[in-house]
């Protein structure tokens, strides 16, 4: 299916469901959508985006296939949401590696896997494979500080810049016609119910019951998981900081006892996330396929996968941390660390920014355009 | 149980809890289960105080007179003032059986004090209750049709039923006949309405055939209601032949002017701006030429018009639009311009714009109609639902009209609700019917078995 055709249909179904409405008591969207009857190009990509695929009016829906007007809202907005993706990605170059995210989450995480293998053989002291040496600084026997910082934060550097140029591209597409950011940013009120829908994830609520995460029943664990793996993701950031607190501030030098912040902040973050990415994958892999889009699919489990390798490897070297496979499990886990760090703007985690952007627009146009209810 | 909307679930989930085995027969396969269900919305009941889902209140009297007025006095006296009290339980009974209401504080819904509105619409009650019914132990059969009811001396004997092209008698202790009117049957509309049966369109499940309905008439059930009569709807002449449901409604009469095949005008399209106004334009048009008409509309009314299923017929001249359309040229030229000289702004006397002189005039929202492009729908009428059914006393058993009941024939839904509202229509009418009387006809079937 081409973007045009991709175009087409959302718009089509859109315009099905603004003549119908049935569905607005489960999400943001529907209102949404006949808040802006046009379904521009940019109002489908907003549109598209402020979906959070809980597959409610699918199931919910009188006209969903084999009905003639074969109508599937979730299923039409998550192609359009992949396409945008695409389409933001800097450089665009690597619109690929969204397309194939099993390939490139297995194939960066190899090769972050040896590079940092070949970086620890590199400033190894003593020549041969990387041994464990006990004590304080046993990490940095391994791999230098100072590598380990480097590849920590040159990844991040190139990413944080192509998130923010991917982010900016789709927020000058959804706000068409205003140049001055100052114009785009919604009044308090909105903001403020735009960081609690965030926070909340006001949208995966289904109006109070929950969402169709397999099928027609209604659930909460697809909330609640996403929930508990921004949580994950949180606390890992939080050992992090900590440990650099504790390295600059204290003087200490990793590794860390258990009953330390950083040890007890990062074996919760990965505990967390470790239940999280494994319930999502379960939910993911159980879900009646219909409405779901086979490229979102692809790009949800990739990243799934990788979060679970990042969490259960960091897991295991605090468990043999103490043993000869330290320095293994320490290459691994830095390893996908790296790949997690530079497939950032490449996967699944890019719609972070586009879905806060559209909860922020959804907001403003809230305050800005009251519908009358009659 | 025949059938397999929101009667027949109700019926069947009350039996089954009574201790009965309860088979459901639903005619049509799984993805369209569920007859006019699938399309419903939002169901009215009475209530004495605000609840969750509806404001104020709507005590069982006004309902009651409500329904007096919207069927001219011709709702049974007995059954009626019985539907009104019962449906004080749906909400509570819904809630029990895990079927969400859309809450007021959703803050997406229009004021109403007296429906309230299923989370989603009718498929996610079907979704639910369908569920509930298997964990109950209901059987259910997909794509099964039961015909050929045998009655002989005020009891049920036998019916046929056919699955997957075989066919099979079934001897029931009881049955719940729940499978609706007649208004998928081009033969029972072409029979009442003669050639203009082929000008409408329905809105609804192609299920709903009223063959059922038919035999237990032939064996000697009595009839109530009308058999021409027809709930009708305006719609989107554009529209699938079957099943098109809400959408395909045409709305914007008010902002533009109605004319026929011939371009002429024939009614006051500022009459009615309330939800009214669909059926009383769907059952004027049943009686037009070809059974279809053409809202005309301009750039201005096309801004005011809310969103439609299909993109209107545009054209940059009235001519254009006319020969778009297949009408005379001059005849639509001719009405337009005769209606644009007839307008005039809001006054002292009218505080709206309006028609001088004009026949039939247009008594509000009269805007003239001048501002390319000029739009057109084409509409027909939709058929809704038909206005024949089964007599039913007070405990939902079918009666005969030799007079007396069949002892183990029960009816609820469609199929019974001309009882109740054998002309006119209130919204949110039909579901609660369905559920107070399937509920009714699925307690009196058990106590009937286990009697």
């Amino acid at each position: 299916m081409s973007a045009a055709e991709i175009q087409a249909e959302a718009r089509r179904v859109l315009g099905i469901c603004n003549a119908c409405g049935y569905c607005n008591g489960f999400c943001d969207l529907f209102e949404a959508a006949r808040r802006r009857p046009a379904l521009t190009e940019a109002d489908l990509i907003h549109l598209a985006n402020l979906c959070h695929a809980c597959r409610n009016c699918y199931h919910a829906c009188q006209y969903a296939p084999p009905h003639v007007f074969a109508v599937n809202v979730p299923h039409a907005l998550a192609r359009m949401r992949h396409q945008g993706y695409r389409d933001q990605v800097w450089p665009r170059a690597f619109a690929p590696l969204l397309d194939h995210p099993h390939a490139t989450v297995i194939g960066v995480t190899l090769g972050a896997i040896l590079l940092v293998l070949a970086l620890a053989l590199a400033f190894d002291p003593d020549p041969g494979w990387p041994r464990a040496a006990p004590g304080p600084g046993a990490f940095y026997h391994v791999l230098p500080w100072e590598v380990m910082v480097g590849i920590g934060l040159l990844p991040l550097g190139w990413s944080a810049l192509a998130l923010g140029i991917g982010w900016r591209r789709y927020w000058r597409l959804t706000h068409p016609g205003s140049k001055a950011t100052r114009d785009l940013v919604p009044p308090g009120d909105a903001r403020l119910h735009a960081l609690v829908d965030i926070l909340k994830l006001r949208n995966l609520r289904g109006g109070g019951v929950g969402c169709n995460d397999r099928n027609a029943g209604f659930s909460p664990w697809r909330r609640w998981l996403h929930q508990v793996l921004l949580g994950g993701l949180a606390l890992s950031l939080a050992a992090t900081l900590s440990a650099t607190l504790y390295h600059h501030g204290l003087g200490l030098q990793a590794p860390y006892p258990f009953w330390s912040a950083p040890v007890l902040l990062g074996t919760l973050g990965g505990s967390a996330l470790l239940v999280a990415t494994a319930g999502l994958a379960w939910i993911e892999w159980r879900a009646d396929p219909a409405p779901l889009a086979p490229e979102s699919r692809r790009l949800d489990c990739a990243f799934l996968w990788l979060l679970f390798v990042v969490a259960s490897s960091g897991l295991a070297l605090l468990v043999w941390r103490e043993t000869p496979a330290m320095p293994l499990l320490l290459i691994v886990h830095l390893g996908a660390v790296l790949a997690f760090f530079l497939l950032l703007p490449y996967s699944k985690f890019v719609h972070s920014g586009y879905r806060a952007a559209a909860l922020a627009l959804a907001a403003r146009d809230r305050h800005a355009m009251p519908r009358d209810r009659s | 149980m025949i059938g397999g909307g929101a009667a027949a679930l109700c019926a069947a989930i009350t039996a089954r809890r009574a201790g009965c085995s309860v088979l459901l027969a639903e005619q049509a396969p799984k993805p369209l289960r569920g007859g006019n269900t699938r399309h419903a919305r939002n169901l009215r009941l009475s209530h004495d105080a605000p609840t969750a889902f509806t404001p104020g209140a709507y005590p069982a009297s006004e309902f009651w007179s409500d329904l007096v007025r919207a069927t001219e006095g011709r709702a049974d006296p007995v059954l009626g003032p019985l539907f009104v009290a019962r449906s004080a339980g749906i909400t509570d009974w819904l809630s029990a059986a895990g079927v969400p209401l859309q809450p007021l504080t959703s803050g997406e819904l229009p004021e109403s004090r007296r429906t309230v509105f299923l989370l989603g619409g009718g498929k996610t009650l079907l979704n639910r209750l369908y569920t509930l019914a298997e964990q109950l132990g209901v059987e259910i059969r997909y794509g099964c049709e039961i015909r050929d009811p045998v009655i002989e001396s005020g009891r049920l004997v036998a019916v046929m039923a056919s699955l997957g092209g075989a066919s099979y008698p079934l001897r029931p202790r009881t049955l719940i006949a729940c499978c609706g009117g007649a208004q998928a049957n081009r033969d029972w509309l072409r029979r009442h309405w003669g050639a203009a049966a082929a000008g409408f369109i329905n809105r609804g499940t192609p299920f709903a055939d009223g063959k059922l309905l038919e035999d237990l008439l032939r064996q000697g059930v009595q009839p109530v209601g009308d058999p021409r009569g027809a709930y009708l709807v305006a719609v989107d002449a554009r529209s699938p032949p079957e099943d098109g449901g809400i959408v395909t409604r045409v709305r914007a009469m008010p902002e533009g002017i109605v004319v026929d095949a011939h371009g002429c005008r024939r009614h006051d399209e500022g009459g009615d701006t309330a939800s009214t106004r669909y059926a009383l334009w769907g059952r004027r048009l049943a009686d037009w030429p070809d059974q279809i008409g053409y809202l005309i509309l301009d750039a201005r009314g096309l801004r005011a018009a809310p969103p439609a299923l299909y993109p209107p017929i545009l054209a940059d001249g009235l001519a254009e639009l006319a020969s778009r359309l297949g009408i005379e040229a001059t005849r639509l030229q001719a009405t337009v311009a005769a209606y644009n000289a007839a307008v005039r702004p809001p006054n002292a006397a009218h505080d709206d714009w309006h028609t001088v002189g004009l026949d039939p005039p247009k008594t509000s929202r009269a805007h003239p109609l001048t501002e390319p492009p000029f739009a057109a729908y084409p509409m027909r009428p939709g058929i809704t639902f038909t206005y024949q059914g089964v007599a039913v006393d007070e405990r939902a058993r079918v009666r005969l009209s030799t007079g007396g009941v069949v002892e183990n024939l029960f009816a609820a839904g469609m199929i019974m609700a001309p009882n109740l509202m054998p002309r006119g229509y209130v919204s949110g009418l039909a579901l609660s019917i369905g559920i107070v009387f399937g509920h009714l006809a699925g307690a009196e079937a058990a106590r009937h078995v286990r009697r």
